[in-house]
């Protein structure tokens, strides 16, 4: 019964700090609708200031004031952030500002580093609440007891706020509808940039509540970003109330979990969101949303598929990139591998995302589903390396089968969380059952056959998997199948009205996408020898929606492009320099405000105008379109294979009927 | 054609960047890797002391005249970086010989790429036993005292205490599988009348620390075993503290008294836990006194346990090379089985049988001096009389 009630205790004082910042999130998405990857970060520089703080002023009063002057400065940070960066954005195609947020994301993390040193820093204790207090003969921390007082309050605070105030009525307005309240002559911008700032100060101040019981350290933000994701859904999008029930319930899970099984705290949130989600799609207290205002899909020079010479111009390409063993280092080989293989995983994620419109946030766990088919064909079943590689796809399909049969119930954001969700429990599965999949220790000694280990001869392995299935999705694009999907992206009413089954037609991409993910793992496990289960982990997840995003979501040939100055960008940068985090954050956040519509959704328009103007300029201008990625990229394949991309280039399209 | 213009400059400038740097006849190049964007905590200091070895061994007139030079990359913390980093240092910088890591998976990654290539590697951090024992190989060696020797002799000390009921808490990966595994086995094997009591698996750097102390307090039991490091050590130790979980109970923890770990808790330091570390301030060898001020008048601070590992994985290497007098893989792979190298701790033997350095560390118990976290009465281990015998170690490793 002690135990019981102290447990209860804990998981209180847990959901208080959990709580401050995934309201602040769910404020800044239900107004915004960015998806402020961010937030973890504004998290974690509200722990460094207090501490900064903390250091210099003594005190009571010292203590507490730091912390809410830490918060304050960091929400001055955050607007100022809006108001220079993100404000240039809104209209972006949807999910483009979680590019941006990404970038200042990894930005964030070296120049803490460089601010405050590698080392983790301990805090000062909370003048006055350093003790315990005895209770049923248990000790409890009474900062912690100031915590457990403290959430409740933000709540009541928060409510007073936008039930009481004009500024809150019209928050509240603006997430509903926000093209009605802009209608109404609200001044969006300021609207905006005060809800940003109030969601990172919650952030911030739940970081710099964490200094009496924490260490501050520099990856405090990716410890908490995606748990707030994972709260703010499982209580509905938008509702405060819902995070607050939401941590609660969260924590209190886990602190009685780990009673009855000590290693549950891996996975624990992960399959309380799924759960939710597959029983009620919208979370605990979200309702179900207004029908989409814009889809992505709504560009305005169609999608056209390739012309007799284009298709002649991509088999070109092909002949090039296959003749680059011919002079090209080992290295470079090597590394054009993966490029080849993360063009085929972001192609996958593409049909999904663009033609699907259906944003996946876990599509890394057919990825590493696929490097542990082959892994284990090679392993248990003793397959050759062509036979191993087929096996990973297979695996794949498998479980996108499975995810896809209850993901596609959900749209949207709720379909993004829950294939994140399945993706973290497929990622424990392989990381906590080590008989099969060795754990984190991983499978070893993947190597390709005989036939293949010179890196030339596997590059010309990977191109012969990677080009013609590149090709297939293409024409899954362009077929009947395609054509039903873009419908139920487009409106699910409309399509079903003229009899789409979309639940089925979008299970059958899922599996698709999966299918093709899997593959690239499969030749991603023979390329680094080994498999682990950080293949299929969030950041893999996130890689490749940047790279879909960096491409351009509207168009066809994106995540082609994008995947490639995305890898070679970071591939190139982690062996110049230590600091490869802050330059790469840099670059995307360069890029995201050059190429607001993607690299390649951006060339397309300019070279639109550019026709406009000149009728007959088209090649040079496809040329050119490349040689501009490739620049960027700055990889030394990138850039060849680079030039198998224009063929299928929007920027060769034109409208048509 | 106007678009073939363009593809060719691109060609000319992936040729130009696909060129390997040149390099003068007499430099032996290094290829080291390790995660300094991951956990530059320990990989700072580290980096600081085998750049103080390079410097040394160069002024010392290098590898039996040539210059030592080291290439080094960052892995981010993942095995599949660290594979693409070791490709680029074996086939474009032509280095000879692979050196570092922290993580074990990272550490086991690159030993199977170093047999997959054919390439010496020498491993500094990583712990796993895997790496010498059950996943071993030819071209692998490495030199801090593994799992396992941490483990023997925190167990040996274990042993000699009064608890009868042991809880242990440990991070949900292998390191901290092994550690438990491993310690249970060897208290329990020469303390049959132990009773394991209750166990913790928080996630690796999501510790929810309150939760866990009350978890392993309701087990009541004699004594703990601490494996969490890093942030995660300092909320349990916070928590602990307040909750009064370490109260009467002894505590015996892997790792705690390196700097990098125990210092970051300053005065919140818990008192007489029994733990493995480096007390910088108090060795007096002078291969250690020496070490001690070169670094202090390089650096202008204090050595980490990471700079040990750094400075003696560079002399190792060094060592090496001028033991084969060749940059032959199978020579420097003969030249280290058996090889003595001094090292600030002491000199220490590559073993033929396993390929892991004799490396020990310091066991001692924790204190509060000055409001800092500090070892008290430690002693140094010497990690060969903490291995298992040959004959198990044949059975543990793959023999070909």
């Amino acid at each position: 019964m002690q135990l019981v009630f102290v447990q209860f205790m804990t998981g209180l004082a847990s959901a208080a700090s959990l709580f401050l910042v995934a309201s602040g999130l769910s404020i800044i998405f239900g107004v915004t609708r960015i998806v402020n990857f961010a937030h973890g970060a504004f998290y974690m520089l509200g722990a460094y200031v207090a501490y900064t703080l903390t250091e210099r002023l003594a005190g009571a009063f010292g203590f507490w004031f730091s912390l809410v002057a830490a918060a304050a400065i960091v929400a001055v940070i955050g607007c100022l952030l809006e108001m220079v960066l993100l404000r240039r954005i809104y209209h972006a195609p949807e999910l483009f500002q979680l590019l941006a947020t990404f970038g200042v994301t990894l930005m964030v993390e070296d120049l803490v580093l460089l601010i405050w040193g590698p080392e983790d820093l301990v805090g000062p204790r909370a003048p006055g609440l350093a003790g315990a207090v005895e209770m049923f003969g248990k000790r409890i921390p009474s900062y912690d007891l100031f915590l457990i007082v403290l959430g409740p309050l933000v709540l009541a605070a928060l409510w007073v706020l936008f039930h009481r105030t004009r500024w809150g009525v019209l928050v509240r307005a603006a997430t509903h509808d926000r093209s009605m309240v802009a209608a109404l002559g609200i001044n969006q911008k300021w609207l905006f940039t005060g809800v940003f700032a109030l969601g990172v100060f919650l952030a911030a101040l739940g970081g710099a509540l964490q200094i009496p019981r924490d260490a501050v350290n520099h990856s405090m933000d990716l410890r908490i970003i995606v748990e707030a994701f994972v709260v703010v859904v499982i209580g509905g999008l938008g509702s405060t109330t819902g995070a607050f029930v939401a941590a609660i319930i969260v924590s209190q899970l886990n602190a009685f979990g780990i009673l009855v099984f000590p290693k549950i705290s891996l996975v624990l949130v992960f399959i309380v969101m799924a759960i939710v989600l597959v029983v009620r799609p919208w979370g605990l207290f979200g309702k179900m949303p207004p029908p989409a205002q814009s889809t992505t899909g709504a560009t305005v020079r169609p999608w056209r598929p390739l012309g007799r010479t284009e298709l002649m111009i991509a088999a070109g390409v092909v002949l090039v990139v296959a003749l680059q063993p011919l002079w090209l280092s080992d290295y470079a080989l090597t590394v054009g591998s993966e490029l080849l293989i993360f063009t085929l995983f972001a192609a996958s994620l593409h049909l999904l995302m663009t033609v699907g419109g259906l944003a996946s946030f876990g599509h890394a766990a057919y990825f590493g589903l696929g490097s542990y088919g082959a892994a284990f064909a090679v392993k248990a079943a003793g397959l050759p390396m062509l036979l191993a590689i087929l096996a990973g796809p297979v695996l794949a399909a498998v479980g996108a089968a499975i995810v896809g049969w209850f993901a596609v119930s959900l749209t949207g954001v709720y379909f993004a969380m829950l294939t994140l969700a399945f993706s973290q429990i497929v990622w424990s599965i392989a990381f906590q059952w080590v008989s099969v999949t060795g754990g984190d220790n991983g499978i070893l000694g993947i190597w390709p056959d005989a036939f293949a280990a010179t890196p030339a001869a596997f590059f010309w392995v990977t191109l012969a998997f990677v080009v013609p299935a590149l090709a297939f999705l293409q024409m899954v694009i362009f077929s009947p199948f395609g054509y039903a999907l873009r419908a139920t992206r487009d409106s699910e009413l409309r399509a079903e009205a003229i009899g789409i089954d979309r639940k089925r037609t979008q299970w059958v991409a899922f599996v698709m996408a999966g299918a093709a993910a899997g593959l690239g793992g499969a030749l991603f496990a023979f390329l680094k020898g080994s498999v682990f289960p950080d293949a299929m982990g969030i950041p893999t997840s996130v890689d490749g929606l940047v790279m879909v995003l960096l491409g351009g979501i509207e168009t066809v040939l994106g995540p082609i492009v994008g995947a490639l100055v995305f890898k070679a960008l970071s591939i190139w940068l982690m062996s110049q320099t230590d600091y490869s985090k802050l330059v790469l954050g840099a670059a995307i956040v360069v890029i995201v405000l050059a190429f607001p519509k993607g690299i390649v959704g951006t060339l397309s328009d300019w070279r639109a105008r550019f026709e406009a103007r000149r009728a007959a300029g088209r090649a040079p201008a496809v040329a050119a379109a490349a040689a501009v990625a490739a620049v960027v990229a700055g990889g030394v394949v990138a850039s060849v294979v680079d030039q198998a991309g224009p063929s299928r280039d929007t920027a060769s399209q034109e409208a048509q009927p | 054609m106007s678009k073939t213009v363009p593809s060719r400059h691109i060609l000319a400038a992936a040729f130009a960047l696909a060129m390997p740097g040149q390099l003068l006849a007499a430099d032996i190049k290094i290829g080291e890797i390790n995660s300094y964007s991951g956990l530059p905590a320990f990989t700072e200091p580290y980096r600081k002391g085998w750049q103080l070895a390079v410097e040394e061994i160069n002024a010392k007139g290098g590898i039996n005249g040539d210059k030592l030079v080291v290439i080094s990359k960052d892995d981010a913390g993942k095995p599949a970086d660290a594979v693409t980093a070791a490709n680029e240092l074996v086939s474009r910088e032509g280095v000879v010989m692979l050196t570092g890591a922290f993580f074990s998976h990272i550490g086991l990654a690159l030993a199977d790429f170093a047999a997959q290539k054919k390439i010496y590697y020498l491993a500094g951090e990583p712990l796993t036993d895997a790496m010498v024992w059950s996943k071993g190989n030819h071209y692998t060696f490495r030199l801090r005292p593994s799992n396992y020797m941490q483990a023997a002799m925190l167990a040996e000390e274990a042993a000699k205490l009064p608890a009868k009921k042991w809880a242990t808490v440990a991070p949900n990966y292998e390191y901290g599988q092994s550690a438990v595994g491993v310690f249970k086995k060897l208290l329990s094997e020469k303390r049959p009348d132990i009773e394991w009591v209750g166990e913790q698996w928080p996630p690796q750097g999501k510790i929810d620390a309150g939760a866990v102390v009350e978890a392993l307090a309701a087990t009541k039991p004699e004594a703990i075993l601490n494996v969490t490091f890093g942030p995660d050590l300092v909320k349990f130790v916070r928590e602990g503290n307040t909750r009064g979980l370490f109260q009467g109970r002894t505590v015996v923890s892997f790792l705690t008294g390196e700097p990098e770990y125990i210092d970051p808790l300053k005065g919140e330091t818990p008192e007489g836990w029994l733990v493995t570390g480096y007390p910088w301030y108090g060795i007096d060898t002078p291969a250690h006194q020496a070490f001690l001020k070169a670094y202090q008048a390089k650096y202008n601070d204090y050595p980490r346990l990471g700079s040990v590992v750094g400075y003696a994985l560079m002399q190792s290497a060094a060592e090496v090379l001028k033991k084969a007098k060749s940059t032959d893989t199978e020579k420097l792979i003969e030249a280290t089985k058996g090889l003595k190298v001094g090292t600030p701790f002491g000199e220490v033997t590559f073993r033929d049988v396993d390929h892991q350095s004799t490396l020990g560390a310091f066991v001692g118990k924790t204190a509060v001096k000055d409001g800092k976290g500090v070892m008290v009465d430690y002693s140094y281990r010497d990690g060969a009389k903490y291995l298992p015998s040959d004959a198990e170690v044949k059975k543990l490793r793959p023999q070909n």
